[in-house]
This record gives C-alpha cells, sequence and structure tokens, in this order.
C-alpha cells in the first residue's frame, strides 16, 4: 500500500521534473535554432527549400480543405441565419470566422500533420541514421545547414498557408451561397466588407498564424532532433509533434483571442 | 545563380500567399475605412450611455462621420462625458445635438448627430449642449408597468 502510493508520487514527480527539464532543452534548442540561422539567409536557396517542401507541397491539402470549410460555414451559417431573415449576413459571417480563427487554426492544424511530422521524421532519421554526426564530423553545423533553413521555411510559409486558406474558404462561402443558393452578390460582400476590419481582424489573425508557424515548426524540429535513434522512437516523436502541436496551437490560439478580440 | 523549376514554384506559391493577403485586406475587409485620425475632436454629456463603447461609430442621417473616441465619468456632474472625434470634411452647426440610438432592435449602439441652424460651425474641444440619452429597456418597460398599475387601481375605484 505504502509502497504503491510511493511509486505513484515518485513517477509523478518523474514525470513533472523530465516534462521541465524536456521544456528547457527545447528553449535552448530554439535559441540554439534562431542563433545560427546567419547561413539560411546567406544561403538563401537551403531556405526555399524548405519553403517548397513546407508550403508548396502543403497547397493541395490547404486549398481543399479551405474550400470545403467554406461551403460549410456557407452551407451552415446560411440555414441558420436565413430564420432570422438575415441570410446577407452570411458573408459577415463566413468571413470573419475564417480570418479570425479557423484560417490560422485549422491551416496550422494541417501544416502541423502535413510538414511538422515530415520534418520530425526527416530530422529523427537524419540522427538514428548518424547523419547529423557526420555532419558535425565534416565541420559542417547541422543546426545551420539542416534545422534553420527549415525553421525559417515553416516560419513563412505558415502565413502565407493561413491566408490561402480564408480566402480559398471565403470562395467557397460564396460560391454555396451566392452561386447556388441565391443570396444576393452584393448584399454579401457589402455586409462583409462593413464588419470585417482590416486591423482588428485581419492583421490578429496574420499574427496568430505567424505566432502558430514558429510554435508548429519549433516543436516539430524539436521532437525529431530529441528523438531516440531508433525506428521506435523516430515514429513516437512524430506522433508527439502531431499532438504537441495540436495542444499548442489550441492554447496559443486561446490566449491570443483573449488578448486580441476582449475589451474594446 | 542557376535556375531551378522548384524556384518557380516557391515563386508561385508566395505570390499566390501575398495575393491572398492582398484579397484579405482589399476585397473582404475595409482597408478603405474613413480615417477620422485627423478630425476634430468634441465632447457631449450625457445621462447614460447604454451599452455606447469606444470606437462606435457617430453617424448624421446615417452616414459615418466620425467615431467614438472615449467615455469617463464626469464626478461634478455624475454624467458620463463622451469624447467624439469627427472627420474634418463635415463640420456641423455649433447647435447641433447628439443622441444615443441602436441600429435595428438589438443591434449595436451609436451616436447620431443631428444638425443645427446656427451659422458658427463647432471647433476642436467644443461641447455639445444638447443631448439625448439611450432608451434603457429595463426603465421603458418599469414606466409602462407603473402606468398600467395606476391605469387599473384608477378603473377599479371608479365602479
Amino acid at each position: 500500500m505504502i509502497d504503491a502510493l510511493a511509486y505513484g508520487i515518485r513517477l509523478v514527480g518523474h514525470r513533472s521534473i523530465n516534462a521541465v527539464w524536456r521544456l528547457g532543452a527545447a528553449t535552448r534548442f530554439i535559441g540554439l535554432v534562431i542563433g545560427r540561422s546567419a547561413m539560411a539567409f546567406r544561403r538563401p536557396q537551403l531556405t526555399l527549400d524548405e519553403i517548397h517542401f513546407a508550403g508548396v507541397l502543403s497547397l493541395i491539402i490547404i486549398i481543399v480543405s479551405g474550400l470545403f470549410v467554406g461551403l460549410v460555414l456557407g452551407l451552415q451559417g446560411y440555414e441558420t441565419l436565413k430564420r432570422y431573415g438575415s441570410a446577407e449576413a452570411v458573408g459577415t459571417l463566413v468571413a470573419l470566422s475564417l480570418v479570425r480563427e479557423l484560417g490560422p487554426v485549422v491551416a496550422a492544424l494541417l501544416f502541423a500533420s502535413r510538414a511538422g511530422s515530415a520534418m520530425t521524421a526527416e530530422i529523427g532519421i537524419m540522427k538514428s541514421t548518424e547523419q547529423l554526426s557526420a555532419m558535425e564530423m565534416m565541420a559542417v553545423d547541422p543546426f545551420a545547414r539542416v534545422i534553420s533553413p527549415m525553421f525559417w521555411g515553416g516560419f513563412f510559409s505558415m502565413p502565407l498557408l493561413a491566408a490561402i486558406f480564408s480566402v480559398m474558404g471565403i470562395f467557397g462561402g460564396y460560391l454555396i451561397t451566392v452561386v447556388i443558393i441565391g443570396v444576393d452578390s452584393g448584399a454579401f460582400w457589402s455586409q462583409m466588407q462593413a464588419s470585417v476590419d482590416l486591423r482588428h481582424d485581419i492583421l490578429n489573425g496574420v499574427i496568430k498564424s505567424v505566432v502558430f508557424g514558429a510554435a508548429v515548426t519549433a516543436i516539430a524540429l524539436f521532437e525529431g532532433y530529441d528523438a531516440p535513434p531508433t525506428a521506435e522512437g523516430v515514429s513516437r516523436a512524430v506522433t508527439r509533434t502531431v499532438v504537441t502541436s495540436a495542444l499548442a496551437v489550441l492554447a496559443l490560439d486561446f490566449v491570443l483571442t483573449a488578448f486580441m478580440f476582449t475589451g474594446v | 545563380m542557376k535556375r531551378t523549376t522548384l524556384d518557380l514554384w516557391v515563386g508561385l506559391f508566395v505570390t499566390a500567399g501575398v495575393v491572398a493577403l492582398f484579397i484579405l485586406a482589399l476585397k473582404v475587409g475595409n482597408a478603405s475605412n474613413v480615417s477620422v485620425s485627423d478630425g476634430y475632436k468634441i465632447s457631449a454629456e450625457f445621462d447614460n450611455i447604454g451599452g455606447l463603447k469606444v470606437r462606435a461609430p457617430v453617424k448624421s442621417a446615417g452616414v459615418v462621420v466620425g467615431r467614438v473616441e472615449g467615455i469617463v465619468l464626469n464626478t461634478q456632474t455624475f454624467r458620463a462625458k463622451v469624447t467624439l472625434r469627427i472627420d474634418k470634411h463635415y463640420p456641423f452647426p455649433r447647435d447641433s445635438s447628439a443622441s444615443i440610438l441602436t441600429a435595428g432592435l438589438l443591434g449595436e449602439q451609436y451616436v447620431g448627430m443631428d444638425g443645427g441652424g446656427d451659422e458658427v460651425n463647432l471647433k476642436d474641444g467644443d461641447q455639445l449642449k444638447i443631448t439625448q440619452s439611450a432608451i434603457v429597456l429595463e426603465k421603458v418597460i418599469g414606466q409602462f408597468l407603473y402606468g398600467k398599475a395606476a391605469e387599473s387601481n384608477a378603473g377599479g375605484s371608479a365602479k
């Protein structure tokens, strides 16, 4: 009885100390990545490669899901707003929910599962096959050569992906409500433009997507770098990347929303 | 530097992203929003501002002419002092009045300005003399019920 209790307490303590340890290591890791990013800008080809990988190759999933999210929002919004005789406000509903929340959040979740997991796997396998150590042996800094360009690639791609997601979503909403259902096109756009504010809504949405991009990429790179150098270790690291970044994105979203959209 | 097809794709991606941002800024948002930062400032005191908020629009005949810039309580008179910034393209006579209105039945509250007939226009820092407070629904209902009660009492005693 006492033994089981002691074991439980020890386990909790071990877990929490481990978590704090990892957090500290992650912070130092991000510091290193940003500190050694000179090469990523001096040789832009490295960063371009990563933008191609993280951004261009994620375009299809972002465009298609953005379109479908917009279609669903338009349909659901129309069904509800119709009851109150204000079906034209569906433009406002679609634009505000996409620009403020769904665009950055869903794009970040997709980005984490599409690009973040691949980054973790790449770094993890490079580590387990000792490619990173080999680089160090050749006096090539793996942080500067591999990890930092990945970070900046993700950092620059994510806001663009979120913007494309929002635009596709608004286009989807337009398609379903104006083209198919027949809401007045002028009212759709004018109501939207009257209520979406450039600074308060759009700029805040872009800030969110920048923060999410940095967070997801940082988590993915750290999990890859921290993965045990075995097949199982890498696969667990990939899972952890997706889970942790999803949680981080949602938690950060709450914090940022609380800062941005409360009060006046 | 050798150009690669990869560069082309990255270029296309960045262009698409920037175009998307521009569409959001210009087509979806109101970048051409009336900027009233260089307007003139006037103030008005109300008995009750209801749910008026900072940044609420100031409208005259339905046209947005300015924004609410600040709301404080004047502790001398215990009335709400509302600062309004009005676009410099819209001069108002000195005896204009301000009232707090509601957009629709449940909409947000805004300040309505009615132009007066004075030949002198309002200057920066002036205060509006004539104001009308927000209608507080509870008070209206209270008055209505009170009136009803008085009515039925009067009717009862007459019998």
